[in-house]
Formats: C-alpha cells, structure tokens, sequence
C-alpha cells in the first residue's frame, strides 16, 4: 500500500445545497478537507452529515454548489467515476461473493491482471488483519470481521479519498473502542484523505484531525478535537460534544458576572450578544475549605452524590435554583470528604476553565 | 441428589404434551391432505394400471409411447410451457424491476394492478381474452382503425391466443417471487458497487441480477410446473387447436369414458412435475421457494 507521503487528495466542497420540499438537508455548506487529513462530520441524526457524505460519494444530487477533488471538479460525476473507497454503516458486503470475491471486486472493474489482483487481496485483507480468510463466505463473519472486509474492499484499489459512514455503529463498545484504534492507525499508514461520519462524540474526538459539527444542515463549527471541546464555538455545539452546564451571565460595565460576582476568566469571551457560561463537571472542583483567592466560587446545596466506582457525580443545586453537575475523582482522602445530601458546599471553577461561550440559538 | 433431579419427571411429561398440541393443530390439514390428496393418487395411479378388460395391464402406458398422438400433446404441453414461462420472465423480471425501485405507495398501486386479475376468476379472464382477441374483437378494430394492420388478425383458436391467455395469467406468478427478491436487496449493495466504479449496467449484472436469481427461479418453477397442467386457457382460446395433456385427460374421460388412459396421462404429468422438482431441489433449497426470496 501507500505510504504516508502519497499523493492524497484535498476535497473543496462550497456552497453545497440540497433541499427536500421546504427541508434544507444541507444549506450553502463549504467546507476544505485537507490533502491526507482525518475530518469527521458529527452530528445528530437529521443534521444533514449522511447527506453531505453521500453528496461527495456522487449518491445524493445536490442542489447548486461545487466539489472538487484536488483540481478536479467531479459535482456532474457519477459515483462510479469518482474513485474513492466507503465503507457503508450496513457494510454493503455482496452475499453473493466470498470475503475474497468481494475485496477483489473493484480490482476486476478496473481490470488487472489476475495475479496482481490475488495479490492485493491478499495484502488488503493482512492490512485488517483478515489473512487468510479469503474462501470464507460473507454470513460466517461476525459483525467486527465485516466491518474489516468491508475496510480491505474500500482500501484496495487505493483510492485517494476514503468516505466511511458510521462504520463502527454496529459493533459492541469494546470491539468498537479497539476498531477507533485501528482505524487511526491505518490512516496514519495509508494517508488518505478521510471523510468519517458518526453521531458518536467520543469517537469522534478520539479519531479525528479536525471535526465539522453539523446540525440542520449546516457546519456549525469547524476545529481541532482540542479546541472543539475547550472553546466551543456556540451552545448547540457545547451541549452535544461533552456534558457541560449552562449559566446566565451579565455583561456589566466592567467585566462579566453572574448572579451579581464578578466572573474571572483567562481568554477573553467571543464578541457577540449573548453569552453563557460553559461549565464541563469535570472541570469545576468542589473545595472542601470554602471560597478560594483567585477562582470563581460558587455557592450550592448537594442534591444527589453518585458513587461509580471510577469517579463520583455530585448534582448540586446553585443559589439561583440552576442545577450543576460535577464529575471528580475518588482519590483517597476525597472519598470520605464527600458532601451529604443536603449540605452547602463551595465549588471552585479556574479561570482558565471558565468558558464565555456565544448563547445565541442556533 | 434427589434434590437436584426434582420434576424431572414431570418437566418431560409437559415437553411431551406440548409437542403433542403441536401435531394436534396441525391434524386436520394432515387429514385433509390423506384424503383429497394421497388417497385419490393413490387410486389414480392403481386404475392406470388397469386395461380396458379390468386387469393389470400396462397398456395404457404403451399407447402413450405407441400412438404418436400422445407424443404430440406431450410435445405442444413442453412447448407451450416453456415459451409461456420465457414470455413471463422478459415481460416479468423487468416490470418487477421497475415495481421494486418505485416509492412504496406508488409500488403497492402498481401491485394492485398486477394482482388484480389474479382476483378475477380464471374463467372470466381467459373469455375476456376470447371478446378482445376474437376476428371482430376489440384489438383487431382498433388495430384496424390506427392503420397497424389492414386485415383482422387471426388471434384466438390457436396457438397465438394460447400463449396470450396464459402469459397474462401466469405473469404474477411470476413477478411476485422475483419482486420480492428484488425488494430484500439492501440499496446500499448497489451504491457499493458504483463506488466500487461499477457502471450501472454492471453493478446490475454483477450484484443486482445474481441476488434475484432465487427468486426468478422460484417464478419460473412456478409458472412452468402450472403451465404443464393448465387446462382452461387453452381449451377456451386454442380452440381446439392447441391441445394440452389436460386437455386429453378430459377427452378421454369425457370422449371414451377410458379411465385407465386418463388416469396414466395424469400419473405421468405428476412425475414429470416431481421430476423438475427434483431437479431443481439440487439447485437451491425448495424452502426457498416457497419463500420467494432469500
């Protein structure tokens, strides 16, 4: 297969639109996929990520706009000219044809000699660590060994761009957690362009260079993991990647506040009407020795403490009624420290922690 | 120990019994079938060996292969069938191709459409067929009247008007397994293969065709084992004409009151029909069949 320096293909999709009756499936989305680079479109179902997938796959006709591979403009080419591998979220393995059959099946289409297709075969099939399991009929595979044979099938003819729709959707967590893996390190390995879709955050986070978050067919924001979960760009992004908790603040003359205190905050808020505070439980502290020097403190009453095992989950009530969740470690000491139903306890948010995120619906 | 085995018993009694229910609702169709089925087979095949003289006699066996009119009539029966079957698969496949990439309300419409002469008695059809067909009938004027054709056609009483009838009333037969095949490939089969870079007309071929094979098999089965027995349509529209094995069977009974001949063109129609059973068991499993799909 390729190595990492191939020649991968940026993918430039602008102004891409498709309606359904008074539905925009997609509206005026562009987007810029870097030659070789890991982009997952995340959404929930409905957003519209499938669709754009199936737009770059040739499967869906969109409205108006342009999709470039590299330089070429292929929006008017069929799917079966466009060259690229996807894998399918029901893997689309042809019954009919042995594992074997099916990887080898777009070597065939484009004619290559007999033996160099048994070769590539056998080579995509030890890339997913299928060796061996060429003769073996498509229903004696469990769910992860069609998720693999569906991956040597797409990866075989060495497209440039590979398109994957929830591919791991339909395998148990563990299998699922170890796939995520592997999938990144055969990226690594092969380099192509990859466009990954799946409503799963956590995959997501783990996988990807850069994620689009799609929501009513738009990209609501386009970021690195990192800077996703840190910074999100609005609420609707905020409240679906990680769980976090929503606070009112006033923009006073001088700086920020909620609930009447003064907030302090490291990075300077988005320039924008509205604002909110984020607050991720794992990020706020509950501070067993009350209000600190140089943190926000916030004041609340423990409705609910969950112990699970790993960590412990404290549900508290704020002054002003708005219920936050907190998320900390059972270290210890802390384990024993633990706020009783009913008690006022202090929780402590850094500065660098506390995120002013745009409010405004979206 | 007598802890552990405790009910047992009991517990197998209640296997037993409940295995029992089970035959036991099934006890009238079996009985049912004893009587309207195995028996009179039975005596069929028991009168075919007896001659004209009330022995056992093989003769009404040898008449078949001696007289070449029976030849003939187990000649036109293949005939008619096998072109019968092969009109229903061109005309049937793709009208079933074009029901199953239809939306569903549009699909069942269409399927209404197909299955509504199969509601309509045999009867009715085949002498609808005999108004439309006839000299003066309906297709000949107007064929007439739009200048296809100056002269009346001759399509009824003969083989012509045979093979319409039949098609028409075999086609669903047809096209219901095959339909039904089609309607369980999953889509993205077909998007995979055009990814792949199959053009349409190969992703049809390579991936379409081969996973509707069961069910054109079934319809075809189907509509060729009820062709080999059909009696209605081609005495109405063959006028004579055309004559089928069935068509002998009622002769002779009717005609010579011969029921040892008859008997033995029956006895052999159903081993022919076992015989293509046969050997299409050793093709695919005939549960499948009966399915319709995969």
């Amino acid at each position: 297969m390729r190595s990492h320096d191939s020649d991968a293909l940026p993918i430039s999709i602008k102004g891409v639109t498709k309606t359904y009756g008074p539905v925009h499936a997609l509206d005026d989305v562009s987007l810029e996929v870097n030659s070789g680079e890991f982009i997952t479109l995340l959404g929930p179902s409905g957003s519209g990520k499938t669709t754009l997938l199936m737009v770059i796959a040739g499967f869906t006709r969109p409205d108006c706009g342009s999709l470039k591979f590299g330089d070429r403009e292929v929006i008017r080419t069929p799917p079966h000219l466009r060259d690229l591998g996807m894998t399918f979220q029901s893997y689309a393995l042809f019954p009919h044809m042995t594992v074997a059959g099916n990887v080898a099946y777009p070597l065939k289409l484009r004619k290559l000699p007999k033996a160099e297709i048994a070769e590539r075969v056998e080579r995509a099939l030890d890339t997913v660590q299928l060796g061996g399991y060429g003769d073996r009929g498509i229903d004696q595979l469990s769910g992860g060994q069609k998720q693999r044979v569906a991956l040597a099938r797409s990866i075989v003819f060495e497209p440039r761009i590979l398109l994957m729709d929830e591919p791991l959707s339909a395998l148990d967590k563990k299998l699922r957690d170890q796939m995520q893996i592997e999938l990144r390190h055969l990226h690594e390995k092969l380099g192509m362009t990859t466009v990954y879709v799946t409503h799963d955050q956590r995959e997501a986070l783990t996988m990807s260079d850069r994620i689009a978050v799609v929501n009513k067919g738009r990209i609501m924001q386009l970021a690195t993991p990192r800077e996703l979960y840190e910074r999100p760009a609005n609420r609707f992004v905020a409240d679906f990647i990680g769980d976090s908790t929503f606070l009112p603040v006033e923009k006073t003359g001088v700086g920020i506040s909620y609930n009447g205190m003064a907030l302090t905050f490291s990075e300077a808020p988005p320039d924008t009407e509205k604002l909110i505070l984020m607050i991720r439980p794992e990020r706020i502290v509950l501070s067993p020795e009350g209000p600190r020097e140089g943190v926000n403190n916030f004041s609340a009453t423990a409705v609910e403490v969950v112990y699970q095992g790993d960590s412990f989950l404290l549900h508290a009530r704020l002054d002003d009624g708005t219920q936050i969740a907190l998320r900390g470690g059972v270290r210890g000491a802390s384990l024993s420290a633990l706020p009783n139903v009913g008690d006022t306890v202090t929780l402590t948010l850094a500065p660098e922690d506390t995120v002013l995120i745009d409010g405004s619906e979206v | 120990m007598q802890a552990i085995r405790a009910n047992e018993t009991g517990l197998r009694v209640d296997e037993k019994l409940e295995r029992l229910k089970l035959y036991g609702l099934s006890s009238p169709a079996l009985l049912l079938i004893l009587v309207i089925l195995v028996i009179p087979v039975g005596w069929l095949f028991y009168v075919s060996f007896i001659g004209g003289d009330g022995q056992f006699s093989l003769e009404n066996y040898q008449r078949m292969i001696k007289r070449s009119s029976y030849m003939r009539i187990f000649r036109t029966t293949f005939e008619v069938s096998v072109v019968t079957t092969a009109l229903c698969i061109v005309i049937g496949y793709p009208l079933a191709y074009f029901l199953s990439q239809l939306p569903a309300r549009l699909a069942n419409l269409c399927m209404i459409t197909v299955l509504l002469p199969f509601w309509t008695s045999l009867l009715v059809r085949t002498y609808a067929w005999l108004v439309l067909l006839q000299k003066k009938g309906l297709v000949n004027d107007w064929a007439i009247a739009l200048g296809l054709w100056d002269e009346p056609i001759k399509m009824v009483h003969n083989m012509t008007g045979t093979l319409i009838g039949m098609v028409h009333i075999m086609l669903p037969f047809l096209i219901l397994p095959v339909y039904g095949s089609m309607k369980a490939i999953d889509r993205d089969y077909m998007k995979a293969a055009s990814n792949l870079g199959a053009s349409p007309k190969r992703a049809f071929w390579d991936v379409f065709f081969p996973l509707t094979l069961p069910g054109l098999f079934a319809g075809t089965l189907m509509v060729f084992i009820l062709c080999l027995g059909f009696f209605v349509t081609p005495a109405v529209l063959g006028g004579g004409k055309v004559i089928m094995v069935s068509m002998k069977i009622v002769s002779n009974i009717e005609l010579f009151v011969s029921w040892g001949a008859a008997s033995a063109l029956g006895v052999v129609l159903l081993a022919m029909t076992f015989a293509i059973l046969w050997v299409a068991s050793r093709f695919l499993k005939l549960d499948q069949i009966a399915g319709g799909g995969h």
